[in-house]
């Protein structure tokens, strides 16, 4: 009986279980194995050692910018990401007759593919006939930057891109849910003491909904790490590298130049950053995360 | 408790208190509809600039209301470009892969949530960790197999592969839902000598159809939105889905010189649309789905 059921576990699993060992465990050794050589498709890989993690670390002139470019923008969209998405969670938490409505339209940014958004804010931020510009003109008098085309203001551009779709999108959702889940006894109990809004906020709700806070910070730095589409739709990367993100890089070092094995090295590169990122938020996470019912070792 | 009682009857009649919290109410809706208005200005622009007639779409000083509107531009784009063949690629692309995530990650969720085998534990925590995985690790490995298979340029290797269990996400959420259907029911179906698939397909997947609805709205929109994929895939031009369609007809030369910001704008939107009345229709489904997957496992 046990065994025909593990019988049966296999054969519903069967699908999943190529999938992950095809499409995902058996590619992530292939790249790791591909990352000692070089190959471009044509000839058969040859074994280059590690020349590869040589090349990214020392001669690469595009692979510590790119990390940088990448980095300066997580620096920026994950905590005014995290925290508008807090704010607006918070607003929505407070009772108001439209939630509902006010919900729908926040939310309704982060629905947009992604390509369909970079067109839409490439018209709004355009030099000449972009909304941005106009009313800054007509409001200040101020001749707006080229924005998408300006060396200084690509990258914030794609920033403010970002934030318009995340601030409103599944993070505000998942923070909403996490407010609706902490006790309303806790408040009331805190109002009798006399606690004002502000430390009701700072010692009730940041403490309860800090795994929610967490899961949000972690998986935002994730996503921000690896910006792809705006940057390769909007500016492909440019102008003079200044959105020259570190997925782009990957991406056309593959699939433009052909150089396989180079690309998997600095897509291992990428994953072992990626990791030891999220590794070190765990870390962190002991001294301030909270979870309600977990028992003090 | 009759100290507290006072206190709450004074506060209710006392017409200081009564407008001052009429007053705050008022402000956080100004703050909604203040932050709604803002989000919903790329929307508009782009809205406003899609309907304006050719000649008036490079005017300086931009106009902010067009002179007539030209409703034909949605059709123009329909027809005079490539559009509508890439939205029938896209929709049926999008359909089989969202019903083979649908199919499959309901059967891997129905065995890691009903069914006892060996390996269940490590095959779980295997899924799991490939939620975290930066796809730019796989994914030049599977271009490589998609290569030597010789599907490149076709259709397969945007379908195919999520008839494989779907990715863990997917059969993380079903696993979950599965977990609250009571065991009685499968207990009284084996025992009047119903099959595996039998309890799969007339007892679980019948009482989750809100999971299967869920499911069903977040891969329809991933697919919908997918680029990077198709992006390293396709390379005929009829075959593009929307989104790399998009950036295909931003970036080639319009064939007369005339300005196509409105039709790329036209384009945009008729891309955003049928994610949007999904949401508009699926709301609550939608939400679930985001939510579930801030449910720390």
């Amino acid at each position: 009986m046990a065994r025909q059921e593990a019988i049966y576990a296999y054969v519903f699993l069967a699908p999943w279980l190529v999938g992950l060992f095809g499409l995902v465990i058996g590619p992530m050794i292939a790249s790791l194995v591909l990352s000692f050589h070089s190959y471009n498709i044509v000839a058969p890989p040859t074994f280059v050692g590690l020349d590869n993690f040589r090349r990214a670390f020392f001669e690469d002139p595009r692979f510590w910018p790119s990390l940088g470019v990448t980095f300066t923008y997580a620096a920026v969209v994950v905590p005014c990401g995290v925290g508008g998405a807090l704010l607006v969670a918070l607003l929505l938490n407070q009772g108001l007759r439209a939630t509902n409505l006010y919900r729908t339209f926040f939310f309704l940014p982060h629905l947009t593919p992604v390509v369909a958004s970079v067109y839409i804010w490439a018209w709004l931020l355009n030099r000449q006939f972009g909304f941005v510009n106009e009313v800054l003109w007509r409001i200040a008098r101020i001749e707006g930057p080229g924005w998408l085309t300006s060396k200084e203001w690509a990258l914030p551009a794609l920033m403010m891109m970002a934030l318009w779709g995340i601030i409103g999108g599944n993070m505000m959702m998942i923070f909403l849910a996490g407010l609706q889940g902490v006790p309303k006894e806790l408040y009331e109990v805190a109002s009798i003491d006399g606690a004002n809004p502000w430390s009701r906020f700072w010692n009730i709700t940041l403490p309860m909904i800090s795994p929610t806070l967490f899961f949000n910070a972690v998986l935002a730095v994730i996503g921000a790490l690896q910006t792809f589409t705006s940057a390769y739709v909007a500016t492909q990367g440019g102008p003079a590298y200044a959105t020259w993100f570190y997925a782009l890089h990957i991406y056309t070092t593959a699939f433009n130049y052909t150089e396989y094995g180079y690309a998997s090295a600095l897509a291992w590169i990428f994953f072992v950053v990626l990791v030891s990122f999220t590794f070190l938020q765990f870390r962190a996470s002991t001294r301030w995360v909270y979870y309600a019912g977990e028992v003090k070792g | 408790m009759s100290a507290l009682a006072t206190v709450t009857r004074r506060t209710v009649r006392d017409p200081l208190a009564i407008a001052r919290y009429l007053i705050a109410r008022a402000l956080l809706h100004a703050l909604a509809i203040g932050f709604g208005v803002l989000l919903m200005v790329p929307f508009a622009w782009a809205a406003i600039s899609s309907l304006k007639p050719v000649e008036e779409i490079r005017l300086l000083p931009p106009t902010f209301w067009p002179s007539r509107f030209a409703w034909s531009n949605y059709p123009d784009v329909w027809n005079s470009t490539m559009f509508a063949g890439w939205v029938q690629n896209t929709v049926v692309i999008t359909v089989i892969a969202a019903l083979g995530t649908v199919v499959s990650a309901a059967c891997a969720g129905y065995a890691f949530a009903r069914f006892r085998f060996p390996g269940r534990t490590v095959l779980f925590a295997l899924t799991l960790s490939t939620m975290m995985l930066p796809q730019e690790v796989t994914l030049i490995p599977q271009y490589l197999l998609y290569y030597l298979l010789g599907w490149l340029n076709t259709y397969l290797p945007l379908t195919v592969p999520f008839w494989l269990g779907g990715g863990a996400f997917f059969i993380f959420l079903f696993r979950q839902f599965f977990m609250t259907v009571p065991q009685d029911l499968d207990e009284a179906a084996k025992i009047d000598g119903a099959s595996y698939f039998q309890i799969l397909g007339q007892i679980m997947l019948p009482l989750s159809l809100p999971v299967l609805a869920t499911a069903g709205i977040i891969s329809f929109i991933n697919h919908w939105n997918s680029f990077i994929f198709p992006l390293i895939i396709l390379n005929d031009p009829e075959k593009f889905t929307v989104s790399i369609g998009l950036r295909y007809f931003a970036v080639s030369p319009s064939s007369d010189a005339k300005p196509t910001d409105h039709l790329l704008l036209a384009g945009s939107i008729m891309m955003t649309i049928p994610i949007i009345l999904l949401f508009f229709f699926g709301q609550r489904y939608f939400v679930r789905g985001v939510v579930m997957s801030g449910i720390k496992g």
